[in-house]
């Protein structure tokens, strides 16, 4: 056992920390806030070639072949630069779908319920195919694929993230064609554990832009930063970080390995489809937890600063909105993990 | 990020199963709460056990006469032990987790051939003489005074919350050797026989109406020169140098026990119907998240320790996160015992289905109260996180 990253999973997390740093200065990415296309392609382009989409296809099939283990470390890195786009889901439908391993971008859905809010789609403009998922309590259920354009869209004028444009689905959804042989639970748990991930980038990046603030704003006499109260909210904050990253990755090791799934499971007393989905809904739950919750804490250490457009923390709580609900909000899967306890 | 044990960690694990299996049921029943020369007795025979069996300081390296285990197998025995309901390290705790570890690192060929092997064995229990009264969290500020008289100092102050201290043999003492205000730069640490004159122990109390610590007075106490581990003045860097034998596993027991408490908390809550509560269940789900998630920590951290051979900042992270998540697991107990959660001792539930849990919950809720306090206080805790990890300006000191 070493749950540390290897030398090879640093490589990659350095790899891409550098370009993502070149590609997606988050600067540079907050050009395109409230624009209905928030991808700009040249940076899409360099993701792709630098296999972020094709990361989970297997090699025989020309992707990169890697595990969940890997994703976490990417998708850790574009929650840190709050990378726009359909990034969560044509990676983790590349496996199943050539178009999304070439770099087309691709939503996935959940099934319409019995809701009063419509379904409503992440960049419906950058997305050309989105595919609906069963809902969780029916996983029986087969997974479609549609072409966005075959969608009754109505585009939400304003959307809580500006680099989250958003559009209402007609319900209901016109037909599309089946995704054969797709396990939706492993597709829906692929989805879980990189939006975790996601969430504990930007769960540590609010911790790191709060902690600069605070060692550099300086109030009766000192740098904020020293004083308890707000050293204690920020020490908070990590924990949380810590807390949630290992969760994840855990996760991601737990559905890579078959061996540890089965371990894991004879030791808690559940089969080893529980334990997947007991480590993922924690994973999520606690990433969801800690992004939500570290973000409002940055602002709180920016005081009236952090109330302002200008400052990047609001744009952090925003997205984690956006993640935290979607494929299973904390109360979803506090409720589903109730059951598997 | 690789979460398989080897072979040789799985070989280990059966042996210690097998082990536990057979010894566990030869126990003698265990001593009333109350009983300290009982539980010495019965926390030594189980140490004699261990130690017979080649499991006695199973952390402690070899050249110290312990395993030598690696941080993996340590943490592989704590869940072994744990899974199987062995006792607890009880009365030897100072002794092995502390004392212990210290003089192997710190002490004297001569220290070390008279006081390690009757703790690995089990013969002798140690106590801690740290905090005093006047020095809590900021223990280099002890004033407990050690004025050298020949081949003795003489050490007169009071010390608090030493635990053990009616049955112990020894116990690991830090005075002031320095000035009054040499603070780090003037603590020696001294190993103190109990029996020795001008020695007054005075049971505290808690408030789970326990007595497991006292108060030392010490009064002109005679401690022999050669009872002083490491230099002069130099004793808050051996105190320090103990905190490096933690290999990320402090609290893999109390962990592996708040899981097994939380699994009961479900049964309880089926057996009183408070289950159909959503807000109920909610709980039960967002605590099972976080337990998951703090033994996947543990992992990271032991992880960690096998890699650098030193602990990183992640057990500090760890304790923070642990105590705050054991005392919403017991809150959410005592809410769902109800009124039953004001009884402190065992009650007939009326659904004619036997005892109900109040007594271990309504335990478990008092002493979780301590979780933020002891082995650092949660505040103390998030100074280091934010001063350490985060870089951010010092506490005065």
């Amino acid at each position: 056992m070493d749950f540390d990253l290897s030398d090879d999973q640093r490589a990659l997390k350095d790899a891409i920390a550098a370009l993502v740093d070149g590609v997606l200065p988050l600067d540079a990415t907050r050009r395109a806030e409230h624009l209905a296309d928030v991808v700009d392609p040249a940076a899409w382009s360099a993701l792709a070639e630098a296999g972020v989409f094709s990361l989970l296809v297997p090699e025989a099939d020309g992707g990169v072949g890697f595990g969940l283990a890997e994703g976490t470390v990417v998708f850790e890195e574009l929650g840190r630069v709050l990378a726009p786009g359909p990034l969560i889901a044509t990676t983790a439908l590349a496996p199943v779908l050539a178009a999304a391993a070439e770099g087309l971008a691709h939503m996935v859905l959940d099934a319409p319920g019995r809701s009063a809010t419509p379904p409503l789609l992440e960049h419906p403009v950058t997305t050309l195919g989105v595919a609906v998922l069963p809902r969780i309590e029916q996983v029986a259920e087969e997974a479609v694929l549609i072409e966005t354009a075959a969608l009754g869209l109505t585009t939400v004028t304003r959307s809580l993230d500006p680099l989250t444009p958003l559009a209402a689905v007609a319900t209901p959804l016109p037909q599309g064609q089946i995704l054969e042989g797709l396990d939706t639970s492993a597709l829906r748990q692929r989805i879980m554990v990189l939006a975790g991930a996601t969430q504990v980038g930007i769960a540590a990046e609010v911790v790191a832009i709060a902690t600069a603030y605070a060692k550099g704003r300086e109030q009766f006499g000192r740098p904020i930063g020293g004083f308890q109260a707000i050293k204690h909210l920020l020490a908070d904050a990590l924990a949380r970080t810590e807390l949630a990253r290992a969760a994840v990755q855990s996760a991601a090791v737990t559905l890579d390995d078959p061996h540890v799934a089965e371990r894991e499971a004879d030791t808690l007393n559940l089969s080893t489809v529980q334990l997947r989905w007991r480590a993922v809904a924690g994973a999520k739950l606690l990433a969801d937890d800690a992004a939500i919750t570290n973000a409002r804490a940055a602002i709180q250490v920016h005081g009236g600063m952090g109330f302002t457009w200008e400052v990047p923390v609001h744009l952090y709580l925003k997205r984690a909105r956006v993640l935290a609900s979607s494929f299973g909000t904390r109360s979803e899967l506090a409720d589903l993990l109730a059951a598997l306890a | 990020m690789d979460l398989r044990y080897t072979d040789a960690e799985e070989s280990f694990r059966a042996d210690l199963r097998r082990w536990l299996a057979e010894v566990l049921p030869t126990l003698p029943p265990k001593p009333e709460a109350t009983d300290w020369p009982g539980r010495r007795a019965y926390d030594q025979g189980w140490q004699t056990l261990l130690f017979e069996a080649g499991y006695a300081g199973v952390d402690w390296p070899i050249e110290g006469g312990g395993r030598g285990a690696s941080p993996i197998e340590q943490l592989l025995f704590k869940e072994e032990c744990e899974r199987a309901g062995a006792p607890y390290v009880g009365t030897g705790f100072v002794g092995l987790l502390h004392a212990g570890p210290t003089i192997i690192a710190e002490g004297t060929p001569a220290q070390r051939e008279r006081f390690l092997p009757p703790i690995l064995n089990g013969s002798e229990v140690w106590c801690q003489g740290f905090s005093e009264p006047g020095s809590g969290s900021d223990l280099a500020s002890l004033r407990t005074r050690a004025v050298r008289d020949g081949d003795h100092y003489v050490v007169t102050g009071s010390k608090i919350w030493t635990s053990h201290a009616e049955v112990a043999d020894h116990c690991e003492l830090l005075v002031r050797t320095g000035s009054e205000d040499s603070r780090h730069k003037g603590i020696s640490w001294l190993i103190m026989p109990m029996d020795l004159p001008g020695i007054e122990i005075r049971p505290l109390t808690t408030i789970a109406g326990s007595t497991e610590f006292a108060e030392l007075f010490l009064d002109e106490v005679r401690i022999p020169v050669d009872h002083r581990v490491g230099e002069e003045n130099d004793g808050w860097r051996v105190t320090m140098v103990t905190l490096s034998f933690e290999r990320g596993t402090g609290f893999v027991g109390e962990l592996l026990e708040s899981m097994r408490l939380l699994r009961s908390l479900t049964d309880l809550a089926q057996r009183t119907g408070a289950w159909g509560d959503t807000a109920v269940r909610k709980r039960i789900g967002s605590l099972t998240a976080a337990f998951d998630g703090l033994w996947a920590l543990t992992k990271r951290n032991v992880s960690e320790a096998a890699r650098n051979g030193i602990p990183g900042v992640g057990g500090t992270v760890f304790k923070l996160a642990y105590s705050e998540q054991g005392q919403q697991l017991t809150e959410l107990a005592m809410d769902l015992l109800d009124r039953a959660g004001l009884a402190a001792s065992s009650i007939e539930g009326a659904d004619g289905q036997g005892a109900l849990p109040n007594e271990e919950l309504v335990d478990a809720w008092i002493k979780s109260i301590s979780l933020t306090i002891a082995a650092g206080t949660s505040q103390v805790q998030r100074n280091i996180v934010s001063e350490r990890i985060l870089g951010l300006p010092k506490e005065k000191s």
